[in-house]
Formats: C-alpha cells, sequence, structure tokens
C-alpha cells in the first residue's frame, strides 16, 4: 500500500518535505521513521490525517502521515 | 542599591520613591503589576483618564546574571478590554530598571493641556522633561534620537503615533540590544502611555548593579536553571527556527484560522513557514538566532533581511506571520515583514491590528490576500489617523462593529490569536477565562495538545482542558513574576530540574526560603487578583465566552465546533 509522508523542521535535511511511499500493509508510524533514518528520540509529533497518533499506530493505504521534531513556541 | 517604588505624576509633575509595602515584599513582574492596578486603579475608571495607572515592574530576578530573566511586565486597566491587563516584553529595560533599584514605575494623573513629555530615568533619580522634536514620529526616530542625545548604552520605552493618537491597540515598545525593538503588545498600554502625555522613557543604569543575598548559591542555581535551558530540545528549535515554526504543524493539526476563521488550513502555508523562512534568512544574510535581551540563551528571534540583504524586521514572531499571512490569506514573507516593520515603528499591536484587516477584509473593504493594499493602509491611514485608520487601529471588536461584520474573533474585545479553539479546545478555555481577554500566551495549553510538551491532553476533546488552562494560567502568573520569558515553561514542563533552579535563584537573589508551592501560590494569588479587579469592574461568568461563531460554524478539515457549556468554563475558577 502507499502513504503520503510529510516531514518538518530539521527532519527535511537530507531527506524531503512530501513523498509517497510503499509500505507493507501492517506497516506503523514507527516503522516509517526507521525506513527514514529517523532516531525516535528526534521525533516530537506525530499525526495521521491530522490527528495526533502514537509511533505504534498502524496505517491504511492512502494515509497521510506528519512527523515533526520537538518544536515549540507561542 | 535597595529596591524602592517610583511613582511620576504627570498632573503636577512631581516624581518621588517609597520603600516597598510589606504586602508586595514578595512580587515582581506581573505579580506586583496587577496587584499595585488592583490597590490603586478604580476598577470603573476610564482607562484613558487620570485615574488609571501605568505600571513598569520588572520581574524578581531581572538583573542579574539568571539566563532569560530579562523580561519587563507593563499594566494597567486596558482601553481595549476595559479589564487588568499585564503585557510583558524582552528588551533591556527590565535589565536597566532592576539594576537603578526600581521595583516598580509607577506613572499616575495626567497633564492639561497637549504638551509631551519623556522621562530620564538614572541613578540620581527621575527627570521629567518637555518633548517637543519627537512628538508625531515613529518608534525607529525616537531610539535613534534618544541615542545621539544621550547614548547608546541607554533603555528606552516608547509609544509610536498610534499610542500618541490612543488607539485602542498601541502598543509600548522596548529598545533592544542592536537598538530594534521588543513590544508590551496587546491591551492598548501605548493608549494609556498617550493619555499621560508621555512619549518615551530613557533608562541609563550605568555603574549600577542588583545586590544578592547569597552569591554562590545564586551562581550554582544560576548554572543548572541555563543547562536545563541550553539542553532542552525545544529551545534548541526555538533558537533554529524561531517561533514561526509553528505555522505548519498548526496547520497539519487543522487549526491555523484562515480567511478571518473560515477554516483551519492554509492552502500556502509553505510559503510562511518557519522552514522557508529560516532558508530566506540564510540565503539573504540575515541571521537565524537572536537574543530579544542580554542573558538569553534561547535566542528565538532572528533578522530578517530582504531580497538586497538590507535589514528588514526582527522578532519576527509567529503570531504576527499568522495574522497577516493566514487569516489574511498573504502568502509573501516580504510583504508581510514590511508591515511588521511599519507597524513596529507606528508602535501597533501586530496582532489585533492584522486581525482587523482580516474582519476588514471580510466586510469587502479590501480583498483577502491583499497584502500591498494592508501595506498602503497601514501607512497611510493608520500612522496618520484618517477615520479609516483609527477603526483598524483600534482593532478586530471596533472593526467588526464599524462594518457590520458578524464574525468577529474576540474575547472581551480583544483579538484571538493564532490557533483556532475549534480544534484546540484548551486554548479556547484559556481565551474564554483569561483575565485579560483573547491571549494565548496566559495559559498556553498548544504546548500539551499539540507539541506533546508536558504530556498530551487530545485537542479535539472537551476532557482534560479546564484543568490544563488552569494549571498552566497558574503557573505563567508565576513565571511572569519572574522576568522569565515564558519559554522556559518547555524546559519547566520536561526538565524536573528546571522549576527548583528558578526558586532557588529566586531564594538566593532575596534571602528568602520560598518552596516550588509558595511560588505557585503566588500564581493562584494574582489569577485571584486579577479576576477580583473585573468583577468590581462590572466583568461577569457571561463575558467569559467565545464569540457565537466558534458553536454555529464547524471549522474545516475536522468540522469541529465550540461545544462547552457556560457551566464547564466557570468551573475554570474552582480552585
Amino acid at each position: 500500500m502507499w502513504v503520503r509522508v510529510k516531514l518538518f523542521g530539521g527532519l527535511r535535511e537530507g531527506r524531503f518535505t512530501v513523498k509517497d511511499i510503499e509500505t507493507c500493509r501492517t506497516a506503523t508510524v514507527n516503522d516509517i521513521v526507521e525506513k527514514l533514518g529517523i532516531e525516535s528520540q528526534e521525533v516530537g509529533v506525530t499525526m495521521i490525517n491530522s490527528r495526533h497518533c502514537s509511533m505504534g499506530c498502524t496505517l491504511n493505504n492512502g494515509d497521510q502521515v506528519a512527523i515533526f521534531p520537538m518544536i515549540g513556541g507561542g | 542599591m535597595s529596591d524602592r517604588i517610583f511613582r511620576v505624576n504627570m498632573t503636577d509633575l512631581s516624581t518621588r520613591t517609597e520603600d516597598i509595602p510589606d504586602r508586595w515584599a514578595g512580587l515582581g513582574g506581573r505579580g506586583l503589576t496587577s496587584h499595585v492596578v488592583a490597590e490603586e486603579v478604580p476598577p470603573v475608571c476610564h482607562p484613558l483618564g487620570p485615574d488609571n495607572r501605568l505600571v513598569f515592574a520588572p520581574g524578581l530576578l531581572s538583573g542579574t546574571a539568571a539566563a532569560n530573566s530579562g523580561r519587563l511586565s507593563c499594566g494597567a486597566k486596558s482601553p481595549l478590554t476595559g479589564t487588568i491587563k499585564e503585557s510583558n516584553a524582552g528588551g533591556m529595560a527590565a535589565q536597566m530598571l532592576a539594576r537603578l533599584g526600581c521595583r516598580a514605575l509607577i506613572i499616575e494623573g495626567k497633564p492639561e493641556g497637549d504638551t509631551w513629555y519623556c522621562l530620564h530615568f538614572s541613578r540620581e533619580g527621575i527627570e521629567i522633561r518637555e518633548e517637543t522634536e519627537l512628538a508625531g514620529k515613529g518608534n525607529f526616530a525616537v531610539v535613534e534620537t534618544v541615542a545621539e542625545r544621550l547614548g547608546k548604552h541607554l533603555g528606552v520605552i516608547t509609544i509610536g503615533q498610534a499610542g500618541e493618537m490612543l488607539l485602542l491597540a498601541a502598543n509600548i515598545s522596548v529598545k533592544d540590544p542592536e537598538g530594534k525593538l521588543r513590544s508590551h503588545g496587546r491591551g492598548g498600554l501605548g493608549a494609556v502611555m498617550g493619555s499621560k502625555r508621555l512619549k518615551f522613557i530613557a533608562i541609563d543604569a550605568s555603574g549600577c548593579s542588583v545586590d544578592l543575598a547569597d552569591p554562590d548559591c545564586f551562581r550554582e542555581a544560576s548554572r543548572a536553571f541555563a543547562k536545563a535551558l541550553v539542553e532542552n530540545p525545544i529551545s534548541q528549535a526555538l533558537g533554529k527556527y524561531g517561533t514561526n515554526i509553528l505555522v505548519n504543524i498548526v496547520n497539519e493539526a487543522g487549526a491555523l484560522p484562515t480567511r478571518n476563521f473560515q477554516s483551519g488550513q492554509f492552502e500556502d502555508h509553505e510559503k510562511i513557514s518557519g522552514e522557508t523562512m529560516h532558508d530566506m534568512i540564510r540565503e539573504r544574510g540575515g541571521r537565524v538566532k537572536h537574543n530579544c535581551h542580554p542573558g538569553c540563551v534561547i535566542q528565538c528571534s532572528q533578522v530578517f533581511n530582504d531580497r538586497k540583504g538590507k535589514y528588514l524586521t526582527s522578532g519576527f514572531e509567529y503570531e504576527s506571520i499568522w495574522a497577516m499571512g493566514a487569516d489574511c490569506c498573504v502568502a509573501d514573507l516580504d510583504l508581510i515583514a514590511e508591515a511588521d516593520h511599519v507597524m513596529d515603528d507606528i508602535g501597533i499591536d501586530t496582532i489585533e491590528t492584522s486581525v482587523a484587516f482580516g474582519v476588514a477584509m471580510e466586510a469587502g473593504g479590501l480583498e483577502f490576500g491583499d497584502g500591498k493594499g494592508m501595506l498602503r493602509i497601514l501607512k497611510e491611514d493608520v500612522a496618520k489617523g484618517t477615520p479609516l485608520g483609527r477603526i483598524i487601529g483600534c482593532g478586530a471588536g471596533h472593526t467588526g462593529r464599524a462594518f457590520g461584520v458578524t464574525r468577529v474573533p474576540v474575547v472581551k474585545n480583544q483579538a484571538i490569536p493564532a490557533y483556532d479553539p475549534r480544534s484546540v479546545k484548551g486554548i479556547g478555555i484559556t481565551y474564554a477565562t483569561s483575565t485579560m481577554g483573547a491571549d494565548h500566551t496566559i495559559g498556553y495549553t498548544i504546548a500539551t495538545n499539540l507539541l506533546n510538551s508536558g504530556g498530551h491532553v487530545d485537542p479535539l476533546s472537551k476532557e482534560g482542558q479546564v484543568e490544563l488552562s488552569r494549571n498552566l494560567q497558574i503557573a505563567t502568573a508565576a513565571v511572569d513574576s519572574t522576568g522569565m520569558c515564558i519559554f522556559v515553561a518547555f524546559a519547566g514542563l520536561d526538565d524536573e530540574k528546571c522549576l527548583p533552579a528558578l526558586v532557588d535563584m529566586i531564594n538566593a537573589r532575596f534571602g528568602t526560603a520560598l518552596t516550588l508551592d509558595d511560588v505557585m501560590g503566588l500564581g493562584r494569588r494574582i489569577l485571584m487578583t486579577e479576576r477580583d479587579f473585573n468583577l468590581k469592574a462590572g466583568f461577569t461568568s457571561a463575558h467569559d465566552r467565545l464569540p457565537e461563531f466558534f458553536s454555529k460554524e464547524p471549522l474545516p478539515p475536522h468540522n469541529a465546533i465550540w461545544d462547552f457549556t457556560g457551566e464547564e468554563i466557570d468551573s475554570f475558577w474552582d480552585f
């Protein structure tokens, strides 16, 4: 199946901004993070289809996964 | 130098100093400004009349070597909201006032006639002088002229044309280490300063320093505190991308108010994002990191240059960029930066004014996305005080009433900033219950709702939001009293060594034995004092509500609505 992965902040460096990635049907957010060579402690927030999710969440075909580093502001 | 209260009476043009009364002994920053206003300002007075008082107070740790301790609180009854108000800013003034032994500077009364005045505050005391040359001038001219007259090392607190014209969105600006500006942005405090005919305050703290009760303990605690800040990953991200890194995450969460709060996502979000801004700054030879006051180790500010590499603006914040960008649909960072600079010079709140533009665009006075039109109105109408400029310059609520708009995002007449409360419900509780009208900084639930700092509370669920907002509002009131930048809260939420070190520094500064519970108790006391003022001014729980449209208009993409009952909101005050 295919998912659309969006990266933000420093996670884009050496990678990409948005990319469609082919995965197995049981793939989790964590699998995507590992596949992209991102250390888990670099990840601050993950969302599937604009909803916050845990790293263990399973993906469905056509999902949009957003991966953010630790960020702040206000 | 022992700390004192300094008073300036603008009615008879006199000054005096007083010992700090026992009841104010443990107070600084917002804790002190709010207590002075609550005790000395009649709650029903006209905010621009002689009975209002403008209070400046550095924080308890300002003037010391404590990292990030250079925030200055400014308080009064707000002409925009009619409530009590505290707004804090960086710049150099807090450190300098603290070193002059000034725990609070209280400006009282109002002179007869149309003469403008300025204050010169040094170790010899405060001198009131007439000011003619700078009347009608912008903030940058004030800073440059004071540097020429008195020296570059002086601190400056100033109002621009907006403050002189008593516009309700007028801010008070503070000179930063490089001669640029930081702002007491919200609540129209610049109009209060203007009503007292005070154009600027020049501060010379040469040769002065703050006494420490226990310098060794202070040094140790200060080192632990700075370490907690520097090592925190959110602090590090703030230094790299600034606050504007939030555009993309708030957009992704469907909470980026767009087109005057009609949608939660902006199709051109990447054009105004922190990542894009970071690349533009590097390409144009600007500075990614910049501190708004000496001693800041987070350095979330930046210097943004134009296409030719010439300085355009600094302190270019997420909320300003959101307001002009997504809310007004202007997808051009250069135009936004230019408007930011113009508003800094005029001395007007970028959030209030830009949200007012969004409302005016909905009314049809300007097309959504017309950044050049916005810039033209700022320069030709707001700066010059034409009738249109005065309407926009008095804020979003005023603009909505003048043009018959019903979708007007304000609480207690103050514009709602950059997070839609339908999609981030915790911040809606903060907007509704804030003692100062809609304000994100006063209880920044975004940290936990969206950024996973201090845990996670689902932004779209009602569960846990009242408690989250309450805890953050109490902690923020306490932090706002220390002189600390609120961004120390990220380390405070996630590093258990951070807040104890902060309390240790306060104890080493004053020779006290406060605990963290004592400091949080101060936060509760401040909130109750502020609320009590508002109740006496005529506010009721009916004012602690969001505008009707939030309950009626679902916000894409989640199609969320604001669904808290009045009773649920009012439970905020059960503490």
